[in-house]
């Protein structure tokens, strides 16, 4: 058991030091010349506006929220699912499917309630007004549509 | 002689006639250079296939959009990917001033290490793993993480809005995905009775209808599952959102250069050996030899035991490249998702029918008895679904190489210059 610990700490060591050996070599090799236009953030050629460091769309958060609960509950099911198959041997067929159908179920209620709110879908639809008032039409609107019809 | 340690001990008794290699004062220092060793082979098989595939890929994507493809370095252009890596090598390190530097220069290590932690409970041949570890499902579940935190910090860290959009699009693809594809090795794991990949492999047999795959229909609808959340984790075509050219420029490594780019595309291509060997362990039957059990062939000694352990590896290896064609051929076929319909075919179609075959497989476990009657009909009856859609693909193949032959004479006024089984 320690040698198979000892493989996965080595492994990870290797992979880590083969990136920083490659790295290494291209430094002896690669030149060094840096300029500050050279070193400009990429924007398609325009000069860059802005840091990049502001705040992102929330539904990012609420997919990742949902993630760690349907994570969390599969690492839990998966010690049951491994002896599954030496309980139906045993006879206990009937304990095991109720086990993980518990499991599943907490899931599958889990998953209706955020598809029910509306957290699935990518692009939301705010069912409350919007917070500004309508914008009043213009009073040649009739006028414009005439134009550019 | 079965696995890593027992070669080390076997050598340690061979080379230096300690009897007891449990008692020697040295053993850890051979240990380590064992695995030492066998980590810079994993490496070199890494590179050795992400190389050539690369290569391969682009060959294979000119075949199929009637182009030629790199054929210049070396004898139809196979030398293309050192000539690639040299010039990456020779590229200048470009670290942007606006950068987060520590986050910066971190992420290719985490995404590299994240795909290549994988090689560590990979099996290769009948006894030819690093580590078969009790929990190998697990460690291929957890492992690939890495590469989510990797992405982030390199969206983050290049603070590019291009960039950005790309880690966090890329981090909710990965995430959104493990879902299903957990689910999928759940009901493996329910049939086998067991984590390792070793032992998932010995639980299914040498011929297709002992393999998961054809088991019952549910378990092929999971491989289904599986693969198709395999590739969207591994960042393939149709799910290459985080880099979608048009789009997004080039996603997360807009702002890297040089080696450090590399890395992250030799990440992405030798994870197509990772998905795909994973596919084949848990679905495919792995290594099996029909006719010969892994028990007698770790018994056998010298020239014999090296001859069935490659030829184990051979049927493995002809299983997973089989799949990785199928990939790219996906890749060259498909047309990109777009980013609500990805997070719809996750949530809202895979996950609901991943719980559907968890739990069908389930019910499926408890009431038919293996080796039943039932048993052998549903593995039958899947046997014959699956011949008769493979003879329908190569007949689809023929009819395409046909017609295309015959609009080139068409066309052209004379006979295709490249034989079917032949790049052009």
């Amino acid at each position: 058991m320690p040698f198979d610990f000892a493989v996965v700490l080595i492994f990870l060591a290797v992979s880590a030091g083969f990136v920083w050996a490659a790295m290494f070599v291209g430094k002896l090799v690669r030149p060094h010349r840096p300029d500050a236009q050279k070193l400009q953030t990429y924007e398609c050629g325009e000069r860059p506006i802005g840091a990049a460091w502001y705040n992102f769309n929330p539904r990012f958060y609420l997919l990742a929220l949902v993630f760690i609960i349907f994570d969390v509950e599969i690492a839990l099911t998966f010690p049951v699912g491994v002896v599954a198959r030496a309980w139906v041997e045993a006879g206990h067929g009937l304990t095991v499917v109720v086990e993980i159908l518990l499991f599943v179920a907490v899931l599958v209620a889990a998953l209706a309630y955020v598809w029910g709110r509306g957290d699935l879908n990518w692009v939301r639809d705010l069912e409350h007004e919007a917070p500004l008032p309508p914008v009043e039409p213009p009073p040649d609107a009739a006028l414009t549509r005439e134009v550019h019809s | 002689m079965n696995n890593l340690q027992g070669l080390a001990d076997y050598a340690i008794r061979a080379w230096f006639s300690v009897p007891d290699p449990a008692r020697w004062p040295y053993t850890w220092l051979v240990y380590l250079g064992f695995i030492l060793l066998a980590g810079l082979i994993a490496v070199g098989f890494a590179a050795g296939f992400a190389g050539p595939m690369s290569f391969i890929e682009r060959r294979i994507a000119g075949r199929m959009m009637s182009r030629i493809g790199p054929n210049r370095v070396g004898p139809q252009g196979i030398f293309q990917f050192i000539a690639d890596g040299i010039k990456s090598l020779l590229k200048e390190d470009i670290v942007p001033a606006e950068a987060d530097r520590p986050l910066f220069l971190l992420a290719p290590y985490l995404v590299f290490t994240g795909m290549f932690g994988t090689f560590v409970a990979l099996p290769f041949a009948a006894h030819v793993i690093a580590a078969d570890l009790d929990v190998g499902i697990l460690w291929l579940l957890a492992i690939p993480s890495l590469v989510v935190v990797g992405l982030l910090m390199a969206g983050w860290g290049s603070n590019s809005k291009w960039a950005v959009f790309g880690g966090v699009r890329s981090a909710a693809q990965l995430v959104s995905y493990e879902i299903p594809s957990a689910f999928a090795l759940l009901s493996v794991v329910l049939f086998a009775g067991t984590l390792s990949t070793q032992g998932i492999i010995a639980a299914q047999g040498p011929w297709p209808w002992e393999w998961f795959i054809f088991r019952n229909p549910l378990l092929f609808v999971t491989f289904f599952i599986f693969f198709i959340s395999a590739l969207a984790e591994g960042n393939r075509a149709p799910f290459d959102l985080p880099e979608a050219e048009s789009e997004l420029v080039s996603g997360y490594n807009v702002e890297y250069s040089g080696m450090r780019f590399v890395f992250f595309f030799f990440a992405e291509w030798a994870n197509l050996w990772v998905m795909s060997a994973l596919a084949t362990t848990a679905f495919l039957g792995g290594w099996q030899v029909p006719g010969m059990p892994a028990v007698e062939i770790a018994a056998m000694t010298g020239w014999r035991f090296v001859g069935w352990e490659a030829l184990s590896f051979l049927i493995f290896a002809l299983k997973t490249s089989v799949l990785v064609f199928v990939v790219v051929q996906l890749r060259w076929t498909l047309p990109r998702l777009r980013v609500d319909q990805l997070m719809t075919t996750c949530w809202k179609y895979l996950v609901p029918l991943s719980l559907i075959t968890l739990t069908g497989n389930l019910v499926l476990l408890a009431l038919v008895p293996e080796r039943g009657v039932v048993d052998w009909m549903m593995r039958g009856l899947m046997v014959l679904i699956a011949a008769a859609l493979a003879l329908r693909y190569l007949q689809r193949v023929r009819a395409n190489y046909l017609a295309d032959r015959e609009n080139y004479r068409k066309m052209e006024g004379k006979e295709l210059w490249y034989p079917p089984y032949r790049l052009p």
